[in-house]
């Protein structure tokens, strides 16, 4: 019996979408296959991974991941030219934990000025995130995207309860935007919607499922991600064609897997490769399931994925 | 291919006689055609229409078995392309590779890290499943005798006979046939002796070729030579020949019913750099490998890859778990704060980060829900007050509390008034509706 590839035929495509200035600037998305599946599609755009930086000293980080920057990251400004120089960073991502009410409660004034100190120090593009209090990031992120304004980041994340300011705010001043529900695909379908409706272009929009870590729930994040690749791709699903984002980095290095010591689970090996494979092992699984944009902390856990990806492109 | 009803009934006896249990010889292909009867249930049907039936009924992909005993593992079965539509069925073998030119020592201490990498998850109990032997040596005497040490060190322990020479690996077949191993492998030189030696030991065979083409002719091959047990590489090492061909594999042989590709997939994917062989197993075990071979199994790597396997093989219809309890996150006192969830895990793994995130010291009831979401339970009548009251009382926490205050999800609010009737000396407390306020909500508490 002569073996004859069986191909899928896609009627429809993930949309592309660029972000930064200039010669740095990166365009994520444009396949029109599933996920790395070369031979029946055209794979217009690697996935691309961005360095996670804070506006505050991220206190609660474990050991192994603090050690990469704690002579850097005092200063944001001073920690992006690291990220960009020091460690060839293509895109990064600030997130402005310090203005969450449990945290520093930082105005918005100040999240403008640091995102103002940030793009000056840095030439790649950015992503400017929340502290995911829905409240308070409806009057950041407005802030945030004027700070910004010309300099075509990606804002993020609108979300249900405060997507119409932000939106307004990404339009306003020419931003990319990230729409991000909980973990179910009429849900993101829905915000998709909501969010076009008040006349943002989809070609503009990037899709936050919610990711999970693996071993915490990262088989919903899998199996969302692959629904709506299918979607958009086998259905033509224009609702569900923007790319994907995969928040990793935040989600991994909370849990004990990445922090627990070896004195208290030797039988979980060496705490330092333990949490840098588990940051990468579920990079890569979002990858697969059709993420388009990861969003990283520790070095070496973006180089790996890098090879992979380099291997799979 | 499977066949359709109609199809089915033409080769029935059409004699309506109900001895199957169903009033028509319709309805009986009906339910042959949905898997949900067997064959045998018919008295009359004639052997020529069972043969045909039989053939069409087999699963897309066969089932093979390796090793025998406890930790023996079956491979193959699967139905779907997407862990979504149905449950990936028999998680994805991880093995570790072992030269025969390692010294004595070498080689025992490999083993030992395949004996000492169990470890418990969630429930279950994972460990590195297998030990592929590669002939490196060269040497047929060698060969045989580090098998032997292998088998007699980890006699459960399923074996892979990595060695492309057939008078080597037949001497190494002898002294293991008995554990089932699978040879690894046939190829396009060495067809004929390979497939002798698996038939005559009965042990299934590993077929590799360059390319999906050449591997399917092959294994027709092999199965014309009388082997059915297959295990099959394509000769895929990149990620992207790794993704691209097994997804080529599985589609074949479960979209198309091709059967030369309808064998579990076995990939051998080692990267000096343990990370990154990590991370391409990663996506083997995502992209439909039947078993992964690694060059190394340091715990560390073993944990995440376990746990990614454990994910991407659970039932997507039935909700994960966690154990009904009450979890201490950081070091509670007496006086610290108990809150009440359900047992859904995604719920228990939000709620409990973010308890973990409010940096309070607290318990946190877990209680068995059958895996609901709060609200799904609650309108079940799974999270009701009466049994939230049972569940407080029979746990025991009150031996470890002071307090008498129980912090309820917001979105069962409703139930506060009647769990307080029903917990005598309890106060219920309403918390926040959604998990990402519980930071806020314990802190400002605790000042």
């Amino acid at each position: 019996m002569a073996f004859v590839a069986p191909k899928e035929t896609y009627s429809g495509k993930v949309l592309s979408v660029n972000f930064g200035k200039d010669s740095n600037a990166v365009t994520i998305g444009g396949e029109n296959t599933m996920p790395f599946l070369g031979f029946e599609g055209n794979i217009a755009n690697k996935p691309v991974i961005a360095y996670e930086i804070q506006d505050i000293i991220p206190d609660d980080w474990p050991e192994n991941l603090k050690k990469n920057y704690e002579g850097e990251w005092d200063n944001p400004a001073r920690w992006a030219k690291f990220c960009q120089e020091n460690l060839k960073a293509r895109a990064l991502a600030l997130r402005l934990v310090g203005t969450h009410p449990d945290r520093e409660n930082r105005s918005p004034q100040d999240a403008a000025k640091t995102v103002r100190d940030v793009l000056s120090a840095i030439d790649i593009p950015l992503i400017i995130l929340g502290s995911n209090n829905v409240e308070k990031d409806s009057s950041v992120l407005v802030a945030a995207a004027e700070a910004a304004s010309g300099h075509n980041c990606i804002i993020g994340k609108a979300q249900e309860g405060n997507y119409k300011t932000i939106v307004a705010a990404a339009l306003a001043h020419n931003h990319k935007l990230i729409a991000m529900s909980e973990l179910d695909i009429n849900l993101a379908k829905q915000l998709n919607i909501l969010i076009t409706q008040m006349g943002f272009d989809k070609e503009r929009l990037i899709t936050d499922p919610m990711c999970s870590a693996l071993g915490y729930g990262l088989e919903y994040t899998y199996s969302v991600m692959e629904r709506i690749k299918l979607a958009a791709l086998t259905q033509n699903d224009a609702t569900m064609q923007p790319p994907l984002v995969g928040d990793v980095g935040m989600y991994v290095w909370k849990i004990k897997e990445t922090a627990a010591s070896e004195t208290d689970l030797p039988q979980w090996g060496s705490l330092e490769e333990r949490g840098i494979a588990w940051e990468a092992v579920t990079a890569v699984a979002m990858l697969i399931a059709g993420t388009n944009l990861l969003i990283m902390r520790h070095p070496k856990a973006v180089k790996a994925v890098e090879k992979v990806i380099e291997e799979l492109v | 291919m499977a066949l359709s009803g109609v199809e089915i009934f033409k080769l029935l006896p059409k004699t309506n006689c109900k001895k199957c249990g169903f009033p028509t010889c319709l309805a009986f292909a009906m339910k042959l055609a949905q898997r949900q009867v067997n064959l045998d249930s018919c008295p009359d049907i004639s052997e020529e229409a069972k043969k045909i039936l039989g053939a069409a009924s087999a699963p897309p992909i066969r089932a093979i078995v390796l090793g025998t005993g406890e930790k023996a593992v079956k491979m193959g079965e699967e139905t779907v392309l997407f862990r979504h539509d149905k449950k990936f069925i028999n998680p994805c073998v991880l093995a570790v590779n072992i030269k025969d030119s390692l010294s004595d020592a070498e080689l025992n201490k490999m083993v030992d890290k395949v004996l000492n990498s169990e470890m418990e998850r969630v429930g279950q109990k994972l460990r590195i499943d297998a030990i592929s032997i590669e002939n490196a040596s060269n040497d047929k005497a060698r060969y045989e005798a580090v098998t032997k040490l292998v088998s007699s060190k980890a006699p459960d322990t399923p074996i892979i006979l990595n060695c492309k020479d057939p008078s080597a690996a037949e001497a190494a077949v002898k002294a293991v046939a008995d554990k089932k191993p699978l040879l690894y492998c046939a190829t396009t030189d060495n067809a004929d002796a390979m497939a002798n030696i698996a038939k005559a030991n009965k042990i299934p065979l590993g077929v590799c070729a360059n390319g999906l083409d050449s591997l399917s002719t092959l294994t027709e091959k092999i199965k014309g030579l009388g082997v059915d047990d297959i295990v099959i590489d394509s000769g895929a090492k990149s990620a992207r020949e790794i993704i691209e061909q097994n997804t080529q594999i599985r589609r074949s042989a479960i979209k198309k019913g091709f059967k030369p590709l309808g064998y579990p997939i076995i990939n051998f994917l080692q990267r000096e750099d343990p990370i990154l062989e990590a991370s391409i197993a990663s996506l083997a075990i995502a992209k439909y490998a039947s078993i992964v071979v690694l060059s190394s199994i340091e715990k560390w790597k073993n944990l995440a890859l376990f746990t990614l396997r454990q994910n991407l093989y659970t039932d997507p219809q039935v909700p994960m778990q966690v154990e009904q309890k009450i979890y201490k996150i950081g070091e509670p006192s007496p006086e610290s704060p108990l809150l009440i969830t359900t047992n859904f895990s995604l719920t228990y793994f939000i709620v409990s980060g973010e308890v973990e995130n409010s940096k309070v010291p607290s318990r946190l009831a877990v209680m068995d829900c059958e895996g609901l979401s709060v609200l799904t339970a609650w309108a079940a009548g799974k999270f009701s007050a009466s049994k939230i009251a049972q569940f407080i009382k029979d746990s025991g926490v009150e031996n470890e509390v002071k307090h008498r205050e129980l912090i309820i999800p917001g979105y069962v609010a409703i139930l506060s008034g009647s769990i307080e009737d029903k917990l005598e000396g309890w106060k219920v407390t309403v918390g926040p509706r959604e998990a990402n306020a519980l930071p806020s909500f314990l802190k400002s508490r605790a000042a």
